[in-house]
């Protein structure tokens, strides 16, 4: 183990390791002291992030004065204790143990699924040769599951595996059956793996010291080229992650100690990076072929020829820009907008808003925050002015309380999950609101299983009480925040017993509720886009400010605000001004004073006012506003509401330049489309949702002619009239550091070393800030803002026509518009089919088996799917994502927009449903 | 007049017939007309004489044994209501030399009284222990089971005072007393003896206990192959709430213990307190590693006192007669008495309660009686299926747990069984490897695989195939099982295998050079 901060500062146990005088700190434990005085002692148990168990006993030491050996995996020395790793004794045992296991492995030799089998590295290092023993009788593998490859005849029972399943990601599928030399692994009731219940984490592949739990392929058995530290492309957690790359290909990844994961991650982290090779990945550009016109439905790839041509680059960027420029000069520069992505660098976004605002002339360009969470961002600012999270993720661990609203963490952000669960494990309470009982709902003390869309109501509510019972903490609204008196008189008429019947859940609940926050040393409310994809989603946001700010509980270690970002750089896309109201670090481009600071950093003339946000630029389409787009990593063909509305405005658009990886269905609609680079194709930084700047390293190179992004907008830009010359991420960082305050003093060198830093960091030097609003807010006043909010309805709602209300969000496997992970082998054959879940009796009311089809009509579109019972489903909803362009379900969503951040309601719209109908063909 | 009758109600006796006994009594003294009231005692642990018939007379308790349904008209033919003379008849109980000769302390009411009668408890010194702890500090109570010389009767002799006052000043909210009554021990039954003779005895024992550390809730962990003790223990457990010797306020002191029997599910390792308590919170039966100790961190996490229901038995005498009467019997650090169980092939089987220093010869002799065979004893094995085969040279070795650590041998749990000269002990080495694999839980390596491997081992041993690299394989494996298992079972597999392979070569078509190998 590497130097520890844990131990830091603690006293010392003095004792005698093999007559050498030692020491260890408080805590540690014998194999962990030796290791750190440079003393391997033979281990196949112990892992460092897991619990140690002590049953491999591989690691005896002799211990004078003692009858038997002790392992030193599990044993702490004391002061004096004379300790002997390599007496002949001690060394007799290690040695048996190794052969026992040995003993037990195939053909009773090397493991045959791993160049790196930890027993296969003792037995040589410990001169253990062939087992003297007879061997066992084997099991049967086990390839059920198309991520992870199970043989179990070279599995040691060392049980890390099932730690890691049970105690780290408390998944709770793995167990281990049978007594003696009968005892096995199981998944569940001993199902085949890929019948479980597992989720496919990969942390028991992860744990396993012998290949006996391996990711599916082989892949064990390659040598790596390289190894390359980098991050995730998914979510934003930020896991941190080791990519193992051989001939320009991954071959496996391996979660790093990172501060948001603890060699923790999901599947789509471990096993979701196959899609960058996929053979459908666009490797030259292509221009739209002349006079072929475009339609509104999505293409079907196998029409690809027919509607486009391959072209140069040199040829498809003049192309690409001279069709942008014509717009620009002879319609307005408002008669262009921008689409960036949130799944590119801090330095892709920073150049794709410097090239919409200079090179086309307007604040026309936004992103997909703008689908998730610009309403928390609108009232984070308008409160507390600032939009990020007060708090990390792992705060969980010193909070007593989490409200967990709106959120759906074991599947949005599956690693920051496991954190809750420990957390909960340990004893923090928490309270989880959804409208659906989803998974975490297991570990929670209180589930809230509210009416869809009153979530103000069931907040004021839980206010009321608090100042009911007189909970809010004085002192701390009279020193920090401003309002309150207002809020007061405001939530007079918000008392459970009013409250209850419109959210459904009873008075006496929300009463206990609001006392647990209140009254708790820690509070922490972490939500999702439960809460912010609702035209009330600022609303929502202001009434969970509020709960912090009258109970002061935030500002502290295990308090706070965090609205759990969706994507791995929605934070940083934000925060480097990919957003048509504000410059970078959210200066207003409608302030002359920050107008004025980016005309000089930028030697250019702005515009003045605010540009167009995603929806609205779609409408603006269809108005004749928007004539040209340029859309880099985002596809709104999937991703905006009422898709029938936005693939007509998308069509019928005079140039549309797509610069993604995939013929995404967006690209379909393009005039020309740029091939560009994944995540692992590139270098830069990338913002998770703790506010952490993680460098993010290439691994392999992109395929064909596709181009790394950072070369593509410069080049576009350089055909706009910008004079750029940025070398690479660094040269472009380095001016992100000028006009941003909150990372002046993160230097490029430092995050190449550190990998992770936390932003406020203004001066070269400095920390960094976890947890801000210590001491009052960055308003104006220096208070927080109280900003009352009514209960208001969702725009539309059931009705005889349209009686079940339609949710939408995300599954485990897939991700945003399915553009990556629908192109994973490993995730799509997971999860490879449309559903829509509902609750079984729901289902039976429709007369609907689960796995038959299902056909759901709103006023705007429909979709058919197959139907999946889960009992956590709301009566009278239904769930689906909107990753399937084979049923997509924003064809059904409803495109009417929260008023402050301009936010689309897709958590809420009226729809029937009907048993029958089937998918349409899916579009890869 | 009515004459009282004992017929044993324990399941050694019961199996021989008891119970059928019992009701040809009732029912034949109805037909004869003869006023009786029929007792259901303990058993006295003379096994020959089950089921062993008792009537009270003048002359004391005049026994007929073993009694079978045919003898039971005869019996009433003989009169023996009023002790009249019988082929049967034994004379009166106590002067039986077996059983006049004990020094029976923990087994002082069993077989006297009605197990489940709270009234005969009482009447016969129950719970004048308790009396004497109500009125003591918690630290008084300890001092006195420490002063006692107790040790843990479950087989690995820890001084029960330093256990318990580990707990006594492990400061929680929370202790517990748990009773380990997993009692699996091949030839061991003196706690299924107690539990079903004297079920109060061990409430006692453990209400003494919750005093003296502050533990108000206990748990006896039961085998489940016990059906006789678990009913007794509840009706006994039952009797005692509704007198006010459980529950909140006992007998009116204020101070709370609760008491519930929880039952195993066949599993031998959950005799093992780690494993026991994991069964107990309801997850599978698996060792833990100490440290912690359970008396620092036990049940759920908190301070725990794990002893064996003999222990826990003798905790009333003590404070009831003090820690010195207990300590004055006994030789050496073994102090008290043991509850010896002979059993196997020998002529007079039974429970035998005698302070520790009797030899082996003595018992096996003097009280067995011999094989009952009638051929010479071979080998006995001591302290259950993980004792030692001791050979007849070690039979002057007294009962006393350093004389035996010395020999290396383990008196255990008190239980010995004897084979005679026919038994092949290369073949109870190679059970107790079965044994070993069979039982496992599976955890640690030495015992999961070694076992198994062991057995092969042996096997080959005893086909007579490469000895002269087996029998070093078997030393090598044993001395890894003894130093790196996780607990007792695999750690004590060696002291069968290898006593018999190191007493007994011959056995193992081996010279006695050879086997040193």
């Amino acid at each position: 183990m590497a130097a520890n901060p844990e131990f830091m500062n603690q006293p010392q146990i003095g004792f005698k390791l093999d007559g050498e005088e030692v020491f260890a700190f408080e805590g540690e434990t014998i194999l962990q002291a030796a290791k750190r005085h440079g003393k391997e002692i033979p281990h196949l148990c112990y892992s460092d992030n897991l619990r140690p168990d002590g049953n491999c006993r591989a690691c005896v030491v002799e211990i004078e004065g003692e009858r038997v050996l002790a392992p030193s995996c599990c044993r702490k020395p004391s002061e004096g204790m004379n300790i002997k790793a390599e007496s002949e004794r001690a060394v007799r045992s290690q040695k048996l143990v190794l052969e026992l296991l040995k003993s037990d492995m195939p053909k009773q030799s090397q493991s045959p699924y791993t160049l790196k089998s930890e027993l296969d590295f003792w037995a040589e290092k410990m001169d253990v040769g062939t087992p003297r023993f007879k061997g066992r009788s084997q099991p049967q593998a086990d390839l059920s599951h198309p991520a992870i490859s199970v043989n179990l005849d070279a599995c040691i029972q060392c049980t890390r595996c099932l730690r890691a399943c049970r105690e780290e990601q408390m998944n709770d599928v793995i167990g281990y059956a049978n007594r003696g030399s009968h005892s096995e692994i199981v998944f569940d009731i001993a199902d085949p793996m890929g019948a479980s219940s597992c989720v496919a984490c990969g942390e028991c592949v992860q744990a396993c010291p012998t290949g006996a739990l391996m990711p599916a392929g082989n892949v064990g058995l390659q040598e790596a080229d390289k190894t390359v530290d980098s991050t995730c492309p998914y979510c934003g957690v930020g896991c941190l992650i080791k990519y193992h790359v051989k001939d320009n290909k991954i071959l496996y990844t391996e979660g790093r100690d990172g501060y948001t994961n603890h060699f923790r991650l999901c599947v789509k982290g471990r096993y979701g990076f196959n899609y960058i090779h996929n053979p459908l990945r666009l490797t030259k550009p292509l221009i739209r072929r002349e006079g072929v016109p475009k339609s509104t439905e999505l293409l079907d790839p196998n029409d690809l020829d027919k509607e486009f041509r391959e072209a140069t680059w040199e040829e498809a960027l003049d192309f690409a820009a001279n069709g942008l420029k014509k717009i620009r000069d002879e319609k307005g520069k408002k008669a262009l907008a921008g689409l960036g992505s949130a799944k590119g660098s801090n330095e892709e976004a920073y150049l794709f808003q410097k090239l919409v605002r200079i090179g086309f002339g307007s604040n026309n360009v936004d992103h997909c925050t703008r689908l998730c969470h610009a309403s928390s961002v609108v009232a984070l600012l308008e409160c507390l002015g600032s939009g990020a999270v007060s708090n990390p993720v792992s705060d969980v661990a010193q909070a007593e309380v989490i409200i967990i609203i709106g959120s759906n963490p074991t599947v949005n952000h599956p690693v920051g999950a496991t954190f809750m669960k420990n957390a909960a494990k340990r004893g923090t309470k928490i309270i989880l609101m959804d409208p659906n009982r989803t998974a975490i709902a297991k570990y929670a003390s209180h589930v809230l299983q509210f009416r869809p869309d009153t979530d103000v109501a069931l907040l004021n509510g839980i206010m009321h009480t608090i100042l009911a019972e007189n909970l809010q903490n004085d002192a701390y609204i009279k020193q920090y925040t401003e309002g309150f008196d207002q809020m007061r008189t405001h939530l007079r008429n918000y008392s459970p017993e009013k409250v209850a019947p419109i959210c459904g859940i009873d008075a006496e609940t929300i009463k206990e509720v609001a006392r647990l926050y209140a009254t708790s040393k820690g509070s922490m409310i972490l939500w999702g886009m439960g809460v912010s994809q609702h035209i009330h989603g600022t609303d929502n946001a202001r009434c969970l400010i509020a709960l912090a700010l009258m109970t002061g509980q935030i500002g502290r270690p295990g308090t706070g605000l965090h609205p759990l970002r969706g994507q791995n750089n929605v934070q940083g896309a934000s925060d480097v001004g990919l957003i048509p109201m504000v410059y970078p670090d959210y200066e207003s481009v409608e302030d002359p004073k920050f107008r004025a600071k980016y005309e000089k950093l930028w030697n250019t003339e702005l515009d003045p006012k605010r540009g167009l946000t995603t929806v609205e630029m779609i409408h603006a389409i269809l108005d004749g506003e928007v004539f040209g787009m340029y859309i880099e990593g985002e596809n709104p063909a999937m991703s905006d509401p009422n898709q029938n509305h936005a693939r007509k405005a998308l069509a019928s658009l005079e140039h549309l330049v797509v610069q993604d990886i995939f013929l995404t269905e967006t690209a379909g609609f393009a005039d020309v489309i740029l091939p560009a680079s994944a995540f692992y194709e590139k270098t830069g930084t990338f913002s998770n949702t703790d506010r952490r700047v993680q460098m993010g390293r290439q691994a392999v190179n992109p395929p064909g002619e596709a181009k790394q992004d950072l070369w593509i907008i410069q080049e576009i830009a350089k055909r706009l009239g910008c004079d750029w010359n940025y070398q690479g991420p660094e040269d472009v960082f380095n001016e992100m550091r000028q006009a941003m305050t909150s990372i002046a003093g993160m230097t490029w060198e430092r995050l190449e070393n550190e990998d992770s830093l936390t932003y406020p960091l203004e001066n070269v030097g400095d920390p960094g800030q976890p947890i801000i609003f210590t001491d009052g807010f960055p308003t104006a006043t220096g208070r927080g803002r109280f900003v009352p909010a009514d209960f208001i309805h969702a725009d539309e709602l059931p009705d005889n026509e349209y009686p079940l209300i339609f949710i939408t969000g995300r599954q485990l496997e897939h991700w945003h518009t399915g553009s990556m992970t629908r192109h994973s082998p490993t995730l799509d054959a997971i999860e490879p089919d449309p559903v829509v879940s509902l609750h079984p009796l729901d289902l039976e009311k429709l007369g609907v088996e689960p796995g038959g089809f299902i056909t759901v009509e709103s006023r705007r579109g429909k979709l058919s799917a197959y139907a999946r019972a889960e009992l956590g489903i709301q009566k009278g909803t239904l769930f689906m994502a909107f990753c399937y362009n084979e049923a997509s379900s924003n064809l059904v969503t409803n495109d009417a927009l929260d008023p402050a951040a301009k936010i689309p309601e897709f958590k809420f719209c009226a729809v029937k449903a009907y048993a029958g109908g089937t998918p349409d063909q899916r579009i890869n | 007049m009515t004459v009282t009758v004992y017929v044993p109600n324990d399941s050694g006796a019961l199996a021989l017939g008891a119970g059928r006994i019992a009701a040809a009594i009732d029912k034949e003294a109805q037909k004869r007309g003869l006023d009786i009231k029929l007792v259901r005692n303990g058993s006295r642990g003379m096994f020959w004489l089950e089921p062993l018939v008792e009537v009270e007379t003048s002359e004391g308790r005049i026994g007929y044994g073993p009694v079978q349904s045919k003898d039971i008209s005869g019996l009433f033919d003989a009169d023996f209501l009023n002790g009249g003379t019988h082929a049967l008849e034994v004379g009166p109980i106590d002067e039986i030399p077996y059983f006049k000769n004990q020094q029976r302390l923990t087994f002082a009411r069993i077989g006297l009284t009605d197990p489940i009668s709270l009234d005969d408890y009482l009447a016969y010194d129950g719970y004048r222990g308790l009396k004497n702890a109500l009125a003591m500090s918690g630290a008084d109570i300890v001092r006195h089971v420490t002063d006692s010389g107790l040790r843990g009767r479950g087989g690995a002799a820890f001084p029960t005072g330093i256990k318990w006052n580990t707990v006594l000043n492990t400061p929680s909210e929370q202790k517990y007393i748990i009773c380990n009554a997993d009692e699996g021990d091949s030839g061991t039954f003196s706690d299924r003896m107690v539990m079903e003779g004297d079920p109060f005895v061990l409430i006692e024992g453990m209400t003494i206990a919750g005093l003296a550390v502050g533990a108000t809730q206990g748990y006896i962990y039961l085998r489940v192959e016990y059906p006789h003790a678990h009913r007794a223990l509840n009706t006994a457990i039952a009797k005692a709430y509704a007198a006010g010797y459980l529950g909140d306020n006992i007998q009116g002191s204020g101070k709370k213990f609760d008491l519930e029997v929880r039952l195993g599910a066949g599993a031998y390792i959950c005799g093992e307190e780690t494993s026991l308590m994991e069964s107990l919170e309801g997850k599978r039966g698996l060792v833990r590693f100490k440290p912690p100790l359970p008396a620092i961190s036990g049940l759920f996490g908190k301070p725990t006192i794990v002893n064996n229901v003999i222990s826990l038995a003798s905790v009333p005498i003590i404070l009831d007669k003090g820690g010195e009467y207990y300590r004055d019997f006994g030789m050496g650090r073994s102090r008290g008495t043991l509850p010896i169980q002979l059993a196997g092939n020998i002529k007079y089987p039974g429970l035998v309660e005698l302070a520790f220093g009797l030899t082996l010869r003595e018992l096996l002799y003097e009280y067995g009686r011999g094989s009952a065979s009638g051929r010479p004893i071979k080998a006995v094995q001591v302290g259950g299926p993980l004792g030692a085969y001791l050979p007849e040279s070690q039979f002057d070795t007294p009962l006393d747990y350093e004389a035996f650590a010395a020999i290396w041998a383990v008196v255990g749990h008190g239980g010995i069984v004897v084979f005679d000269d026919t038994v092949d002990m290369a073949e109870m080495a190679r059970y107790s490897m079965e044994f070993c694999a069979i039982e496992s839980c599976g955890k640690c390596t030495p015992c999961r695989i070694g076992s198994t491997r062991g057995e092969e081992v042996i096997k080959d041993i005893i086909a007579g195939r490469d000895l002269h690299k087996n029998i070093p394989l078997l030393r090598d494996l044993c001395d890894t099982l003894l130093n790196g298992s996780l607990c007792a079972l695999g750690g004590m597999t060696p002291y069968p295998v290898l006593s018999a392979l190191n007493h007994f070569p011959e056995d193992f078509g081996i010279t006695e050079q050879a086997s040193a190998a």
